[in-house]
């Protein structure tokens, strides 16, 4: 009797091994797919339903939050990915530490017609000869500003220390983007190293921690559309959005310069799918594909074609959703600026932290 | 059945493979990284980093805020598990639901939940501005952490106490009043006593969690007030720093430690006393 059950037992569990090994089997035959790293919520999901039913390419999408998770899982190899999304600074470490493959432009002809010039000229930046990365979305940093209760109009950084609006300020939390505000009032570079002006830079954010609400990063969004403070430093895609939701706030890039930041589309060293990769990539710069992730994300896009077709006429016509890259073009962007540079700018930023 | 050895063995294994691959595999690599630079040379440089400036003073500032919550929430929960091992059944099975109740949310739901109550338009302050008074500034300080901490570790604290205290034998307290005591030295002399194991398991069930924490900072004191938690955080994600990040990890263990050997010392004098 009890053998018997014992029998039953291992005849269950032999079969369930089986079985297990067929379906794992069958999911690796099915090899037609691409694995994606991308930002959260980055991409309309109907985009990759259509990629999926143009091309039969299967999208595994992994989601991060910032550049910074990313990497570790990307250069440890812990998982494998063919196609990532990083911003600027991050593209040109991924190349340092020849974690990306240069790009074949012949695969991309959606890339190469409908990709503004412009944003292939400020990518030389991070990735000297346009190789590895395609523009996906673009923007500046700026300051948001409720226009019933701040008087003047602040295009300039320094609003951001004055008295009077103690508590009504909202910050970035993060090393570079927080640093980068003093450096421009200084008139420095904000890919700066050195450390004196560094150290000035600190100092001014420990000046100004009393009057700061809050250190905030996605959350800058509720906390100003609910009226939580008066102004707040924002990225323009997130500005767009905040300003759909609560009219009574405009945005303004501050004269003393910022931020033209960049996310492309690059591709692994390591990838396995290559020519999937090239694929998706490209039908994420194909016009009609583009539009419907504008339109879902809300930030600007460098595919020149978009503007025409973007159907609500607000947004077309808005300088916040469409801005004059032009009018950016002396700007500058993030640049890696290795290993013991970031580290620095991290200590900083937690000397202002714990202060 | 489970007599047999074999058969213990067996059973045990499971546990032991996943304590294994999941607590101890995990906390050498966590050595390894706190005791090695970049270049893998051993080196206690991560763990005295822990006293230089500005990780210091988040140490001591998450010391200090774990310390204090852990008190409120003791001096909250005596008095509640006096009364729910005092009183009739019913009672103390509906209140003790209320208490187990916010441990089936997910305690970052209960967080944002406290953000916006306290926050400057939040509920606390539109309630004040209905009644024409002055508004009050909690959110982003180290009161709202302290309430944050308060609200999600009080559970931890009630049910040890409430064992240890309905375990006490009635007949020990019916003992002590007959023989003169009054209701004030039963309590100091024997019911107190008789608690303090439920009360060191109690206070370091909310001390550790306490200490540790870095959303309930996050999101309670606005990025302004940095906990050694978020330090560690910081350190593993933004910094890509794992060195550091498992040196400040291992100090903080050393903390924990300390609290962990404190309650087994009370454990033990306790036994002690039930022996004599």
């Amino acid at each position: 009797m009890e053998s018997k059950k014992f029998f039953a037992l291992c005849i269950l569990i032999f079969t369930l091994a089986l079985t297990g090994c067929g379906l794992s089997a069958e999911e690796e035959k099915s090899d037609n797919v691409v694995y994606v790293y991308s930002w959260g919520d980055y991409l309309d999901p109907e985009v990759l339903e259509k990629f999926e039913e143009e091309t039969g390419i299967r999208v595994i999408l992994d989601e991060y939050d910032t550049n910074e998770t990313m990497y570790p899982r990307v250069a440890e190899g812990a998982v494998h990915y063919d196609v990532i999304c990083p911003s600027d600074y991050m593209v040109q470490k991924m190349i340092a530490n020849n974690l990306l493959q240069p790009l074949n432009f012949d695969f991309l002809p959606n890339a190469k017609e409908y990709i503004g010039e412009d944003f292939f000229r400020q990518s030389q930046s991070f990735d000297s000869e346009n190789e590895y990365s395609v523009p996906y979305c673009w923007g500046t940093v700026g300051i948001m500003y409720d226009k019933t209760r701040v008087e003047e109009f602040p295009n300039s950084w320094t609003i951001l220390w004055e008295e009077k609006y103690k508590d009504e300020i909202l910050m970035q939390d993060s090393a570079r983007d927080a640093l980068m505000i003093p450096l421009k009032i200084m008139g420095k570079s904000m890919n700066e190293t050195d450390k004196t002006a560094l150290k000035l830079a600190r100092d001014m954010l420990i000046k100004q921690k009393p009057i700061v609400q809050a250190y905030v990063v996605d959350e800058v969004k509720d906390k100003l559309i609910s009226g939580e403070a008066k102004m707040g430093v924002v990225f323009s895609g997130e500005a767009l959005m905040i300003m759909l939701e609560n009219p009574n706030y405009d945005f303004v890039v501050p004269r003393e310069g910022t931020n033209f930041w960049i996310d492309s589309w690059v591709i692994t060293r390591d990838a396995e799918n290559v020519e999937n990769a090239h694929k998706f990539i490209d039908f994420m710069c194909r016009p009609d594909i583009a539009v419907i992730n504008f339109d879902y994300l809300g930030y600007s896009t460098p595919n020149i074609a978009v503007q025409d077709l973007e159907e609500d006429e607000e947004i077309r016509e808005s300088p916040v959703a469409f801005p004059n890259p032009e009018v950016y073009s002396g700007q500058e962007t993030y640049k890696y600026l290795g290993n013991d540079m970031d580290r620095y700018y991290n200590n900083l930023w937690l000397q202002v932290k714990v202060e | 059945m489970f007599k047999s050895a074999g058969v213990k063995t067996l059973f045990m294994t499971p546990f032991c493979l996943w304590a294994g691959i999941f607590i101890f595999v995990p906390l050498l690599c966590m050595i390894w990284y706190g005791l090695t630079n970049d270049d893998e040379i051993f080196t206690p440089a991560n763990l005295t980093l822990a006293f230089e400036p500005p990780y210091f003073k988040a140490l001591l500032l998450s010391i200090g805020l774990a310390l204090v919550s852990t008190i409120i929430c003791l001096l909250l929960a005596y008095p509640l598990c006096l009364i729910l091992t005092d009183k009739a059944r019913d009672l103390s099975t509906a209140v003790s639901l209320l208490f187990i109740l916010p441990l089936w949310m997910n305690s970052l739901l209960l967080t944002m939940a406290w953000q916006t109550i306290l926050e400057k338009n939040g509920i606390i302050n539109q309630v004040l501005r209905y009644f024409n008074l002055p508004d009050v500034a909690l959110i982003n300080t180290p009161t709202a952490i302290i309430i944050g901490m308060v609200y999600n570790f009080l559970p931890y604290m009630v049910l040890p106490l409430y064992v240890s205290l309905s375990k006490i034998d009635k007949r020990i307290i019916e003992a002590a009043r007959d023989l003169g005591a009054s209701y004030m030295q039963t309590f100091w002399k024997v019911i107190l006593p008789l608690s303090l194991p439920g009360a060191a398991g109690g206070m370091t069930m909310v001390f550790i969690p306490a200490l540790t924490t870095f959303v309930i900072s996050a999101l309670l004191g606005g990025g302004k007030l940095l906990l050694i938690g978020n330090v560690i955080e910081q350190e593993f994600i933004a910094g890509y720093n794992w060195h550091w990040g498992a040196g400040l990890s291992m100090v903080l263990m050393i903390f924990i430690l300390i609290n962990m050997a404190v309650t087994i010392f009370f454990d033990n004098s306790h036994e002690e006393v039930e022996e004599k």
